[in-house]
């Protein structure tokens, strides 16, 4: 079993060590200790600048830093970045096409405890309709890092999800891996149906592969972790290739993966496409595992849909 | 400042006034009240205080401007225009499709405009965000942001204003802009932002208060901010909307309409006396 980590602790790391090759600034809004920023902080004070509970001027500050033709990273939970400051996002870094990268951490389902107001199911969808925003919803630590420094080494606004819930490192185990924006990554060929997941439910969508396997189901999975821009190509040739889509996201099945997989092949590939992703709800308190299954989001979920898929053929 | 470098800035400020008006006549909307109530201020920065070079108009040690009360961009356009950095005919494209002068300034569009801004509370945090980038980097640099008094109804404004102090970003100016009116009449009864001087001081900045059309002033305030070091000065302008324009001075429904022909005409007389009066 691949050792777990959360999304979140890589982008803290990453920033902490990219930050002795690469000149950048980081912004956090008072949660430094949970979005891993600390970990910059510590290393790095005099390129660390707390902006308080205040992250709609934190955006337009870093729209301002940006300005200056210096790199900047801006942090808070993804509520309060894609919810909260929406509208700083979209105007003063979006419009202008600044170059700031947001790193939002505590994003989905999988805050767990802390419930409803603070699980942004949201953020996706937000932040996909910007135009020229990069949205990266990354697999698990390995690639978060990847993420992190491919974002560096892109001029342009991006922004990154982050869960602060453990996942298991598959990337680490894979050979070959590259990480490249909007490109997707293939976990396994299969000709029967394509599980296309991003985020928390990438090794989920490995597991309901497997069991689909059991049965002598052939799924091919896809791990879009650059929901925008999309990989059309390799979305497209697989739905081909399958007849039969699902795709799992730790996110509202409204607006994010589900609905840019659903409005790309609804143009080029008409194929049933079935969405795993919090179903036009809020969240709630509780144990991330219990609320998994309360929300529809396990590696059964995708495995069923699958077959569901397969029927409508 | 001498009686003719006086004279000198008033008669830019008039030429930039008849800029607004020719912006807004053309394109046949737009924001002329709180254009006008700028003019003097952005004046004075363009010409005498900022460090900047119109022919080398993204020259890193530049200081940097932000119209955070971005509606008034013709004031923007037309001070840009009269300073050189493009042709003083493009001001008639103002707010037209495929113009570089977008309705709100657009950083994309044209060289010289140092932000993107029109949603209102924005512009003073990106002008916290250059100026703290200059702290960072050791830049000598200043920022000068304008913010309206109606803008200030923003929550964002004091968000900056905390932030500012915090960081003592004694290299950044906030102008606030006085003129007591805002789109739906008189601030102090839509949703009264004042008292200003007393609301930045509590902040932690340094505070001024100016007639905004007295270049005697403007220019003291300036320098005064300049030597004050620690903490960020605003200053406050006290203004009148619609200045120049005779029957928009003071005039609330001139915040955001053009003036037809026989208005325009009467405005581009008004501006003419000043003219005259200046030579």
């Amino acid at each position: 079993m691949a050792d777990k980590k959360a999304t979140r602790e890589s982008y803290g790391a990453a920033l902490a060590e990219l930050g002795e090759r690469y000149d950048f600034l980081v912004l956090d809004a008072d949660l430094a200790a949970a979005t891993k920023t600390g970990m910059f902080k510590k290393k790095f004070p005099d390129r660390f600048f707390d902006c308080g509970i205040a992250e709609g001027n934190m955006m337009s500050v870093a729209a301002g830093i940006a300005a200056t033709g210096k790199n900047v990273f801006a942090s808070t939970f993804a509520m309060f970045a894609a919810g909260r400051a929406f509208e700083q996002i979209r105007n003063s870094i979006g419009y202008p096409h600044l170059n700031v990268k947001i790193g939002a951490t505590h994003a989905g389902i999988t805050v767990g405890e802390d419930g409803a107001t603070h699980q942004c199911n949201e953020d996706m969808a937000l932040m996909r309709t910007i135009p020229g925003m990069v949205v990266i919803s990354p697999a698990d630590a390995d690639e978060a890092y990847a993420a992190v420094e491919a974002a560096l080494n892109y001029y342009g606004p991006v922004y990154m999800r982050f869960g602060r819930f453990p996942v298991p490192n598959l990337t680490a185990e894979m050979k070959d891996y590259k990480f490249e924006i909007g490109k997707g990554v293939l976990y396994r060929e299969g000709s029967d149906v394509t599980i296309i997941a991003n985020g928390y439910m990438v090794h989920l969508a490995v597991e309901a592969a497997e069991m689909l396997a059991a049965e002598g189901i052939s799924a091919e999975v896809i791990n879009i972790h650059t929901v925008k821009p999309l990989d059309d190509a390799l979305v497209v040739a697989s739905a081909k290739k399958t007849g039969a889509v699902v795709t799992a996201e730790e996110h509202s099945v409204i607006g994010g993966l589900g609905s840019a997989v659903c409005d790309l092949l609804s143009e080029n590939c008409p194929a049933p496409v079935l969405k795993v992703g919090v179903k036009d709800s809020y969240g709630r308190s509780g144990k991330v595992p219990e609320l998994l299954e309360i929300y529809g989001l396990t590696a059964k979920n995708i495995y069923e849909n699958a077959k569901l898929a397969i029927a409508k053929k | 400042m001498n009686i003719s470098e006086r004279k000198s800035l008033e008669r830019l400020a008039n030429n930039v006034r008849i800029g607004i008006i020719e912006g807004v006549y053309s394109a046949g909307c737009g924001h002329p009240g709180g254009s006008l109530s700028i003019a003097d201020v952005i004046t004075y920065l363009y010409f005498k205080e900022m460090n900047i070079d119109p022919a080398n108009p993204r020259m890193e040690q530049r200081d940097r401007f932000v119209l955070s009360k971005g509606h008034t961009a013709p004031a923007l356009y037309a001070t840009l225009a009269e300073r050189g950095y493009f042709d003083k005919e493009e001001l008639k494209t103002l707010r037209k499709t495929d113009s570089r002068l977008q309705g709100h300034p657009d950083m994309k569009g044209i060289l010289g405009v140092d932000m993107t801004t029109g949603s209102l509370g924005l512009g003073i945090s990106a002008a916290c965000g250059m100026a703290l980038s200059a702290k960072a980097y050791g830049a000598e640099n200043r920022v000068y942001t304008i913010v309206g008094d109606g803008e200030s109804e923003e929550g964002q404004v004091w968000e900056a204003a905390m932030f500012a102090a915090h960081y003592k970003l004694d290299n950044l100016v906030c102008v606030l802009d006085l003129n007591g009116l805002q789109i739906d009449g008189k601030i102090t009864e839509v949703m009264n932002p004042t008292p200003h001087d007393e609301k930045f001081r509590a902040f932690g900045w340094h505070v001024i208060v100016i007639d905004g059309h007295n270049f005697d002033e403007i220019e003291a305030a300036f320098a005064e901010a300049r030597a004050t070091k620690g903490k960020p000065t605003a200053i406050i302008s006290k203004s009148v909307k619609g200045k120049g324009v005779s029957y928009m001075e003071n005039a609330c429904e001139w915040h955001g309409q053009a003036p037809k022909e026989d208005l325009y005409l009467v405005a581009m007389s008004d501006l003419g006396k000043i003219a005259e009066s200046l030579k």
